[in-house]
């Protein structure tokens, strides 16, 4: 039998044989031929990731220098950095996926500014106090460890890769969370009600976190494409439910209340029952209609803007250097 | 307190105070940076200098001065011991309200603070005090880095586009007129080096020149006059509304609740 090469099949043969290598549990890496509908949905869901990451330093960053104590200064400052570091990280990636289009991290950022380009929809949310500080540390990065390690195993090798080190740090974020939270909830009555009130703030936010049910809800969803390629290996309310059963134990452990009084699990059915949150609105938001989405932008298209000096002016010296080398 | 504690304290509370101040000033600037990369490598070394003012901080905890935290967040703009340049504002604006800040300026205030922080470093090596010698030693292996990584920031904004260059100058210019505030030792600086823990202010200032006018001379630049003070000496307690507004923020949450005996 004569292998034909791979460069000479037909697309539909390409195809089957790309899927053969999904099947099989096989890594593919950015050289690799794929159909477009696997590009096109790893484009969209890293580059949602790693633009969330970045505009998610922007809420805990206004704690930064407001942090209580140098101990806390230091570990929040460490773990905004690392947010940021994901960011670089999963756009680099993205780098990769769109170069065959023409694309740079340019196109990201602006894509990022015409509100084509969605973030999380936790990160449209205000942080007005150093309770939310904690709930954000604790539990929006406790649902995003969820998330991500579900896609640990992942078939975009590259996505992967980056996945393993980001979870690993994730698991510093989220003993800071608790730690912050502990600190909150065995304090003053002002410190309790502070972290009372953050988790009140956040609760919805929190239940959408890991977006809506199915089809039914807001018109479309992209898990199926999803689990078609292996991109993931859960649905959105397996992992709401995996949260349910992780954090609320711990957060009525510490005294704390959950706005929504319907909810319970349900033995017969071993789920977590909730108030439906309003999807409409979640919708809202991530198109880019929430609380904090226009100020939030607005303070990284200017910062980008007041630095494009900088950005030019370390293009021209490469240029330079590589004409004296050249 | 004894005398010779007293001043020992002064210059701790200096060191400390300059790199708590401009960690801070550098911390505004997260998530703002002109590049990601930029973003998370800065941020490393505002992380590394507020590192370096808890280290003295707890040198001054340890002689009785007060907790670390404490001497961060609640003492008045006045007993401040940093110099003004470092704690002035990075620019227009308000970190969390259109920040408009200017990247040049940074640049050439970190590079000139780091050059100063090396001699210093360099000096501390031999200081009377031992744990201070200590601290300048752990202190060193981290600088190394930001000494570097400011000099080629420096380097290349002075050496590329003609705006990048009129900014830079100008970023000179104004740090110029200042940071002769840096250099001082302030009002005990005589008792300070009479008990051997750094050298004389001369000296520094004579190798902080001698070091930053051959990089000046390399990229085609050379100031026009000595390095000056206007504004006033941050090392005697002189300071502007920059601080004390820096210092409001700096302590919301920690001031925020007296009974709080844990955060
Ligand atoms: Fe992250
Ligand atoms: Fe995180």
């Amino acid at each position: 039998m004569v292998l034909t090469p791979f460069d000479q099949l037909t697309a539909d043969e390409k195809y089957d044989h790309f899927m053969e290598r999904i099947e099989k549990g096989e890594k593919i890496e950015a050289e690799d031929w794929m159909p477009d509908e696997y590009r096109k949905a790893l484009i969209r869901l890293i580059s949602m990731h790693g633009i969330s990451e970045i505009m998610g330093a922007l809420p805990e960053k206004e704690w930064v220098p407001k942090a209580p104590t140098l101990h806390r200064k230091l570990a929040i400052m460490a773990k905004v950095q690392d947010e940021m570091g994901h960011g670089q990280l999963l756009l680099r990636v993205v780098e990769d996926l769109i170069q065959p289009l023409g694309k740079t991290r340019d196109h990201i950022m602006e894509d990022l500014f015409t509100k084509r380009l969605k973030f999380h929809n936790v990160f449209h949310m205000p942080a007005p106090s150093w309770g939310d500080a904690a709930i954000i540390a604790w539990l929006v990065d406790g649902a995003a460890i969820l998330s991500q390690t579900m896609m640990l195993n992942t078939s975009y090798g590259p996505y992967g890769r980056a996945l393993k080190r980001i979870c690993q740090e994730e698991s510093f974020h989220a003993k800071h969370g608790e730690s912050l939270t502990l600190a909150l909830a065995s304090g003053t009555e002002k410190q309790k009600a502070m972290l009372q009130e953050a988790l009140h703030r956040w609760w919805e936010s929190l239940l959408t976190f890991f977006g809506p049910k199915s089809k039914q809800e807001t018109g479309h969803t992209n898990v199926d494409i999803g689990i078609k390629y292996k991109l993931r290996t859960k649905t959105n309310e397996q992992l709401r439910q995996e949260f349910l059963t992780k954090y609320v134990p711990k957060i009525q452990l510490l005294g704390l209340s959950i706005p929504d009084e319907q909810l319970r699990f349900d033995e017969d059915t071993q789920e977590w029952r909730y108030t439906e949150p309003d999807w409409q609105k979640f919708k809202r938001i991530v198109a880019g209609d929430g609380p904090k989405s226009d100020e939030r932008l607005a303070l990284r298209r200017n910062s980008y803007e007041n630095s494009q000096w900088v950005r030019d002016a370390l293009r021209h010296f490469k240029e330079q250097a590589s004409e004296h080398v050249g | 307190m004894q005398r010779e504690d007293m001043v020992l304290c002064e210059l701790l509370y200096q060191l400390a105070d300059d790199n708590f101040i401009l960690a801070y000033r550098g911390s505004e600037w997260l998530g703002l940076a002109p590049h990601i990369e930029e973003d998370v490598a800065f941020s490393s070394i505002n992380q590394d200098m507020m590192g370096h003012a808890v280290m003295y901080y707890q040198l001054l905890e340890e002689l009785g001065a007060g907790d670390v935290d404490a001497l961060s967040h609640c003492r008045e703009p006045e007993s401040f011991r940093n110099a003004i340049l470092l704690e002035r504002k990075n620019g227009l604006g308000h970190y969390l309200e259109n920040p408009n800040y200017d990247w040049a300026y940074t640049v050439v205030r970190h590079y000139l603070f780091s050059v100063l922080k090396q001699i210093r470093l360099e000096s501390l090596y031999h200081s009377s005090y031992e744990p201070l010698k200590q601290a300048a030693e752990k202190i060193s292996l981290e600088h190394y880095y930001h000494s570097m990584h400011w000099e080629t920031w420096f380097t290349q904004l002075m050496s590329s586009t003609k705006e990048a260059r009129h900014r830079m100058e100008n970023a000179i210019n104004y740090c110029w007129q200042e940071f002769d505030g840096v250099i001082s030792l302030g009002r005990y600086g005589k008792e300070i080096c009479d008990h051997q823990l750094i050298v004389e202010e001369e000296k520094l200032r004579n190798e902080w020149l001698k070091r930053v006018c051959t990089t000046f001379g390399e990229m085609q630049f050379s100031p026009k006059t000595s390095p000056g003070m206007e504004s006033g000496n941050g090392r005697n307690g002189e300071h502007t509304e920059d601080l004390t507004e820096a210092l409001e923020v700096l302590s919301e949450v920690y001031g925020g609740d007296k009974q709080a005996v844990s955060w």
